[in-house]
């Protein structure tokens, strides 16, 4: 035993101070990296329930797909995810929002007195998913945060429309981009500043909105308290937290996080939402959420009852076109049954869903496969690209009803 | 918006800063480079951000990683330094050509 393992052994064995606990095997995704496996542990954050870290610095917390039971990613559940580690407590009070740009003939500053007081409120359900969420399952594995399948949630976003702040901001016909940056920085001045941009079109879009709560609640200060940008269908990397700051843009922007973070391989996803300004011959910037689902409830190695009837239960989303039916196999992919879609909270949110399987002695593989309103669908295999991005491969579950 | 200072005394820090103090419990594997990665990786982030990143990464991804830092996010590593970070990196958490 080496000196680490030694430390963990007794990091298993007593209560830790700091809400840390070994994270049991029984619920560790297969496919991570051995060192990603090694590194996480359950650890609460203040505020937050125990999460499973994969960075401390910036801290980058997943929600463990149990916590996934039900449709509404509760706020102290929601996963956490920062670039840069200078992360300020803001006073709400003290929070200042500058709206302006070269397309923007009427530039101004506002308190969030001002945004909830001089804007029509808009609440909607939509997922909130990394770009890189899954990215640890990458086969095979591409540097970067290695998450497995809980970098996402879903919630209950209440603001304003962007693009009625953008109206007051006397946008242009010019404009190409409309750019965020949030009160957040590196350790270093010359660490590349983490702001990001989408296209004037989705800025305008009336689902985009500059957000102060979610869930009934004001938004917890990881998840950008005390505003932040709200690209419903986008991932994200363009939900801006903590945001200060919102230029309207004649030209796209430059800087690392869009030219050369957040990209894509040209031709190899079948988007629908295209960010053109900022195309080169290789790459796009990624845009919307890709089809997907998860199994909640079911783990692999897990044990069945043979006989007995058991409600495979998950969630289903994508970009906003709608899920169209999940399908669901027991047989490793063989045949498919339809499995029973939940209520619908609108076309952003997790839809749920459940299918009744009752196992016979044996073993079986669990999959779930959901498809949208174009009919698009999750593939089989995995898609390969460098940053490990879109991954939504059916999954795989082996259990054994005995 | 807000700068930190640079934290060069990383141990020091850590062990003092409560903000920081769960990253105490993280244990890089041993190597006569472990000072440099201290001095020149922890003062931006922890360093299990190398940890979860292996073993599947060969020496030219560990390089390309090391140039990144220097040469995008503005980390003042010099050169003998950081020949030592790709050395350590390779050997103890990445994999063979």
């Amino acid at each position: 035993m080496d000196r680490r393992s030694f430390v963990r052994g007794i990091a298993g064995g007593v209560a830790l101070a700091g809400g840390q606990l070994l994270l049991p095997r029984s619920i560790l995704a297969a496919g991570l990296p051995s060192g990603a496996l090694e590194s996480e542990e359950l650890y609460a954050l203040p505020g937050k329930q125990p999460l499973i870290k994969r960075s401390f610095r910036p801290p980058n917390f997943e929600t463990p797909v149990a916590q996934f039971s039900d449709v509404i990613t509760p706020n102290d559940r929601f996963f956490v995810r920062w670039h840069l580690a200078a992360i300020p407590e803001i006073d709400p009070r003290e929070w200042r929002l500058s709206v302006g740009g070269d397309a923007a003939s009427a530039p101004f500053e506002l308190t969030l007195e001002q945004l909830q007081r001089d804007f029509e409120h808009v609440e909607l359900v939509a997922v909130c998913q990394c770009s890189g969420n899954r990215r640890g399952l990458s086969d095979p594995h591409v540097f970067g945060v290695q998450w497995a399948y809980g970098a996402m949630g879903n919630a209950r976003w209440k603001g304003v429309r962007l693009k009625d702040v953008l109206a007051k901001a006397g946008i242009s016909k010019d404009a190409v981009e409309v750019a965020f940056n949030g009160a957040d920085s590196g350790a270093l001045e010359a660490t590349p500043d983490f702001v990001k941009s989408i296209p004037a079109w989705k800025a305008m879009d009336e689902n985009t909105l500059i957000a102060w709560e979610m869930n009934g609640q004001p938004l917890p200060h990881w998840n950008g308290a005390p505003a932040r940008i709200v690209v419903p269908g986008w991932t994200a990397t363009y939900w801006m937290k903590q945001v200060v700051n919102i230029r309207i843009l004649a030209q796209p922007l430059g800087g690392f996080w869009m030219a050369k973070a957040y990209r894509v391989p040209k031709g190899k996803f079948a988007t629908v939402d295209r960010f053109t300004s900022q195309d080169t011959p290789e790459n796009t910037p990624i845009t919307e959420i890709v089809v997907n689902s998860l199994v909640t409830n079911v783990t692999e190695g897990q044990k069945l009852k043979a006989g007995a009837p058991l409600v495979v239960k998950g969630l289903a989303w994508d970009a906003g076109f709608g899920i169209r039916s999940v399908d669901v196999s027991v047989d490793g992919g063989r045949s498919w049954q339809s499995a029973e879609l939940g209520a619908d909270s609108g076309r952003y949110s997790f839809r749920p869903w459940q299918y009744v399987f009752k196992p016979a002695r044996g073993r079986y593989v669990v999959s779930a496969r959901a498809t949208n309103g174009l009919g698009s669908s999750q593939t089989d295999q995995l898609i390969f690209n460098p940053a490990g991005y879109n991954n939504n491969v059916v999954q795989r579950i082996g259990v054994e009803a005995v | 918006m807000m700068k930190l200072p640079v934290m060069l005394a990383v141990v020091a820090t850590l062990a003092s800063a409560g903000a920081h103090a769960d990253e105490t419990m993280i244990r890089m594997k041993d190597g006569p480079e472990v000072t440099t990665l201290l001095a020149n990786c922890s003062g931006c982030h922890s360093l299990d951000y190398i940890q979860m990143n292996s073993r599947f990464m060969k020496r030219a991804s560990w390089e390309a990683e090391v140039k990144k830092m220097v040469s995008v996010m503005g980390a003042p590593v010099t050169e003998a330094d950081a020949a030592k970070l790709v050395d350590y990196l390779t050997r103890e958490y990445g994999v063979a050509d």
